[in-house]
């Protein structure tokens, strides 16, 4: 049995593979079905624009966060010395 | 009365990330930046009786933090001299090793401007973070700022791919409007 190839999408779906694309998570072919609809959906495109300048704009800050273990092994150290002090 | 209160239970989740960041980016070392951090919430519960209510809980926690950072660099300046920078982007062997304040600037370098705007930047999209719901800060931080595979985190989170979607989605939304006044 043959499948169809769907090419049009609804803007749900674009905005998703937009969003996927951001991660390098989208396939070949939903990037194509994705520009597809780009061309005709201004919405789509604005969005798109959006996410890109953001993915960008947080690449070029170098923003870095704590991560999870050293935030959980802080919180402990913070809480015993927060009980301390309201004991004092 | 104070126009601002401490919370000291909400810290942790509400400044950490911000101040690691101001941190690192300042002493470029994550082990010290995490020491520095700790020590900062420490030394802010041992001062609240302090607080004047005048500045922003985050103001204040960034005030000490600052005499937290140039403490430390006067603590290893004094223990070394000066403090010991080489170049690594630069292999010419005649000068390897020389000291930094001996040398003229490397013209491929960055400059202070663009490092100081970057710094903002990423102070400007964690104050963005941390005004988004916890669960979408949580899975956007993951995933956008510490790169985590999708499947991790949906494991660690117990959430599917689609709802990780869902949110990263309403996340990026709402990041590029709080961003886009200043930033876009």
């Amino acid at each position: 049995m043959s499948k169809k190839l769907k090419i049009g999408i609804p803007c749900s779906e674009a905005n998703l593979v937009c969003d996927k694309s951001q991660y390098k998570e989208s396939s070949f072919l939903e990037k194509v079905r994705h520009h597809l609809h780009l061309l005709y959906c201004k919405a789509c495109r604005d969005y798109a624009k959006t996410n890109n300048k953001l993915s960008s704009i947080i690449a070029q800050s170098k923003v870095r966060c704590m991560d999870k273990k050293n935030k959980e092994c802080l919180k402990n150290v913070f809480d015993k010395a927060l009980k301390k002090e309201k004991i004092n | 009365m104070p126009k601002h209160l401490l919370n000291p239970n909400k810290w942790i989740d509400l400044y950490a990330d911000y101040l690691f960041n101001y941190t690192i980016s300042r002493v470029n070392d994550r082990e010290m930046a995490q020491d520095l951090v700790q020590e900062t919430f420490l030394a802010g519960l041992k001062s609240m009786k302090n607080f004047k209510g005048e500045a922003s809980e985050r103001t204040w926690l960034i005030s000490i933090l600052k005499r937290k950072i140039i403490d430390h660099y006067r603590k290893i300046n004094s223990s070394k001299g000066k403090a010991e920078v080489r170049i690594t982007s630069n292999n010419d062997s005649e000068t390897e090793g020389e000291w930094l304040e001996e040398r003229v600037a490397d013209p491929f370098d960055k400059t202070a401007e663009d490092s100081m705007q970057n710094t903002e930047l990423g102070e400007a999209i964690l104050n963005c973070l941390s005004k988004l719901p916890e669960k979408q800060a949580e899975v956007f931080r993951m995933k956008t700022i510490e790169g985590v595979d999708t499947e991790d985190i949906c494991n660690e989170l117990n959430i599917t791919a689609s709802n990780l979607w869902v949110i990263i989605h309403r996340a990026r939304t709402a990041m590029a409007l709080c961003l886009k006044e200043n930033w876009f």
